[in-house]
């Protein structure tokens, strides 16, 4: 068995709310010990609704925040931010990609400038260089080389999302941690960038954790999928035995709340309306 | 007959770099007690089309038509008084974002009982036992606790509420929710639907979902009318749509849901339109 790209072992961490000269503080527990690994070129998608810790999950991920305990491993090497400095080597393992392209990018900064400022920062190539794999990267992510010296607001919500994923892919991530990435576009749009985020994984072999509230993406994208609900982890397997056959009942609640546009269930429900309008 | 007719509707903004047709010649027409979809993706005009039933557009937008009446009335034709006594009482709306649609100033108590002292002219203690009334409709839970709540203390699933509650206080005849779900959880989501067709069923009116989201016009529409850049694409029921789609528009739509993925591609609407687009002169 390889070792995982990404390893969390029993993660958990607490938020302190309220508090003051003579409350004390409430501790809110967001992540009650979490476990998971996901191996080299798969997709982990985490399903949840609002408030389950699934964000909170994707910021310990991409070493932004701190686990409260618990042990957080990538490429088998244990990371902890809280304690120690961390080299830009491995902070250059992981990026993120937000859920909204609208307030992920900086409004300021021509999108040339924001892809090579990523090498700028973490890598010592020549202005000369960079530029050539700014370019590049745009190529990649189905942008053209003229897209380079304009600004976020003269591109579209589907194309801003492309660049928020080319800026991720800048620096030669492994794992890339995808926080509602389809959720904020238009069907079609939604689309092209599922397509271009299984192509991207195809060519570099990247690991994907990819964050959703929506089952029919999950369904489409992942190779296994956990399940979150306040804080803990309900169910997680492949995706296959979770969908064919989900053994908690949170689950089995999100499955019946996605909406079935199959043709079988649409009469079955245009039926059901014509009774009650007889009634 | 049909509730709200319109025929040719155009509506234009001026814009710097010229006019702009947002939406064209759309003709539409929904009868009472009936469940009208209207999908399209962002920038199609589903919105500004209801916008201008609503008289809700900027004064930068050109609004004509041929008809645009409701239950007899000439929207068009009627003076601004009467056409304000016909809006928000006979035909409500309500919006995306439930959190930024309530005043945050004001107790959603407050803000509800004003539509009923407006539209109804009923006394305070009316006013209160009615919005108690409506607030258990709507399933919102210790209904006469809850009036005292402002928006922020309530989640985005419970401020929908209070946006529908709202908007069905004076028992329209037409409601229009655009895009009622898109901000709320698939579980919120599920709560919201059922409870829109159950009103509308209860209530007796008809509805109009605009949205983009085809699992949602599979779940609620009795009929559907797809929009693209302004235009209407196909309109069918529910079934017929999604059976056996007329147009190419449509047909794409549904191939970019991930449930009808086949293999590892999605096709994108963008593959379907690049040939549709230059052969109707539409400009991409």
């Amino acid at each position: 068995m390889t070792v995982p790209v990404l390893e969390g072992r029993n993660i958990t961490r607490n938020y302190a709310s309220g508090g003051g000269l003579f409350a004390r503080a409430k501790s809110v527990q967001a992540l009650k010990g979490i476990s998971f690994a996901v191996q080299r070129g798969q997709t982990l998608a985490i399903v949840g609704e609002s408030g389950c810790g699934k964000s909170t999950l994707a910021r310990i991920i991409t070493l932004i925040d701190p686990a409260s305990s618990g042990e957080l491993l990538l490429d088998g090497q244990a990371i902890a931010i809280g304690t120690a400095a961390l080299p830009r080597e491995v902070r250059r393992k992981v990026q993120i990609v937000f859920q909204n392209p609208y307030g992920s990018l900086n409004p300021r900064q021509k999108v040339g400038d924001m892809l090579m400022e990523q090498l700028l920062l973490n890598t010592d190539h020549t202005a000369a260089e960079r530029r050539e794999l700014a370019l590049g990267m745009l190529q990649k992510v189905n942008l053209l080389p003229e897209h380079f010296n304009r600004y976020p607001h003269m591109f579209s919500g589907g194309q801003r999302q492309r660049l928020a994923i080319a800026r991720a892919l800048m620096v030669n991530p492994q794992l890339l941690v995808l926080d509602e990435p389809v959720s904020a576009l238009d069907l079609s749009v939604q689309a092209q960038v599922l397509n271009l985020l299984a192509d991207l994984q195809d060519e570099f072999n990247l690991t994907y954790v990819f964050i959703s509230h929506d089952l029919s993406v999950v369904r489409y994208i992942a190779d296994h999928v956990m399940v979150m609900y306040q804080g803990e982890v309900v169910e997680s397997g492949s995706r296959d035995a979770v969908f064919t056959n989900p053994q908690h009942a949170y689950t089995r609640t999100l499955f019946a709340a996605t909406p079935q546009s199959d043709v079988a269930s649409i009469r079955a429900r245009v039926q059901r309306r014509a009774m009650r309008h007889d009634l | 007959m049909a509730l709200l007719t319109i025929r040719n509707l155009t509506v234009t903004f001026d814009t710097s770099a010229g006019p702009f047709k947002a939406v064209d010649g759309i003709d539409l027409a929904i009868a009472p007690r009936e469940v009208l979809a209207i999908v399209g993706e962002s920038g199609s005009g589903k919105s500004v089309a209801m916008l201008a039933v609503m008289g809700l557009l900027p004064p930068t937008a050109t609004v004509t038509a041929d008809e645009m009446s409701f239950n007899g009335q000439d929207l068009l034709a009627l003076p601004a008084a009467a056409k304000r006594r016909i809006i928000g009482r006979e035909i409500s709306m309500i919006f995306q974002e439930p959190m930024a649609s309530l005043n945050p100033c004001f107790t959603v108590g407050f803000q509800l009982q004003e539509v009923l002292r407006q539209h109804l002219g009923l006394s305070r203690a009316d006013a209160h036992a009615r919005a108690v009334e409506l607030f258990t409709a709507v399933g919102i839970p210790n209904p006469a606790d809850r009036l005292q709540s402002y928006p922020h203390q309530m989640s985005g699933g419970q401020c929908q509420r209070v946006m529908i509650a709202i908007a069905i206080a004076c028992n329209p005849k037409l409601l229009i929710a655009d895009e009622p779900t898109t901000a709320l959880d698939v579980t919120i989501q599920k709560q919201i639907l059922d409870l829109l067709c159950d009103l509308q069923i209860t209530q007796d009116m008809a509805l109009i979902m605009i949205t983009h989201d085809m699992g949602v016009v599979a779940e609620t529409a009795d009929r559907v009318i797809v929009q693209y850049k302004g235009r209407k694409m196909e309109e069918a029921d529910v079934l017929s749509l999604f059976q056996s789609p007329q147009n190419p528009y449509t047909r794409a739509l549904l191939s970019a849901l991930p449930e009808n993925a086949t293999g590892k591609r999605l096709t994108t609407v963008a593959d379907f339109m690049r040939d549709l687009d230059a052969q109707s002169g539409v400009a991409p």
